[in-house]
């Protein structure tokens, strides 16, 4: 299970994909992803938001990720 | 309504295309928002911007962006053109506007692509200061 890393998540992360060891138990929705890359990552903790979009659409905490979804974290925007 | 709608993330962004791109014999306003890069933030300079996006993500929210202006106003066309890559001091960095028979829809539909596109569309601007980088709005 790969997910995609953009901006400063990107940074903290220090690669533009991060990928779950095949040992561990995968994360099963996107809330247990978001609490894992955490984990991993405090720094990702002290952003104002980070969100998680699954396909290529945002989705909510109880979406459920699935290996060969493309999923990716959304630190918050600044576009424009 | 047949609306007409033009969504871009391009390396360069020009400005003088579009007004063709929105003219349009229905239309009796066009209103076009440009946003470019500011030298001063917080009385810090600013060197450049440098935008990266999520491009497959960002085009599908910005096609729902226009889709849900059309939705509100009577509009006849639409573009939203965002840049990536770093841009310097006054170049343009995003370029949003709609053509509608009557200016108070344009003018409405403008304000609304540009706030609505700052808020949801996954694109991220770093400010490059002279010692230091930051990524905007990413800490509290």
């Amino acid at each position: 299970m790969e997910v995609l890393l953009f901006g400063i998540a990107k940074d903290i992360v220090g690669s533009s994909s991060y990928r779950f060891n095949d040992k561990e138990p995968k994360p099963l929705t996107v809330k247990e992803l978001k609490g894992k890359m955490r984990q991993a990552f405090p720094e990702l903790g002290k952003l104002s938001s980070l969100a998680v979009a699954v396909n290529s659409e945002y989705a909510e905490d109880h979406t459920s990720v699935v290996s060969g979804d493309e999923i990716a974290l959304i630190p918050p925007v600044s576009g424009g | 309504m047949n609306h007409i709608k033009k969504i871009e993330i391009v390396d360069q962004i020009d400005v003088s295309q579009v007004y063709d791109e929105l003219s349009h014999a229905n239309s009796g306003g066009v209103c076009v928002f440009v946003g470019s890069v500011r030298e001063f933030t917080q009385n810090e300079q600013v060197v450049a911007l440098e935008f990266e996006t999520y491009k497959a993500m960002a085009l599908k929210e910005m096609a729902k962006i226009a889709d849900e202006a059309c939705e509100k106003w009577q509009l006849n066309k639409v573009v939203i053109r965002h840049a990536v890559g770093r841009k310097e001091v006054q170049e343009p960095v995003v370029v949003v506007g709609a053509s509608s028979g009557h200016r108070d829809g344009c003018f409405e539909a403008c304000r609304f692509l540009i706030d609505t596109l700052k808020d949801t569309v996954p694109i991220w601007k770093k400010e490059i200061f002279k010692n230091k980088e930051v990524w905007v709005s990413s800490t509290p």
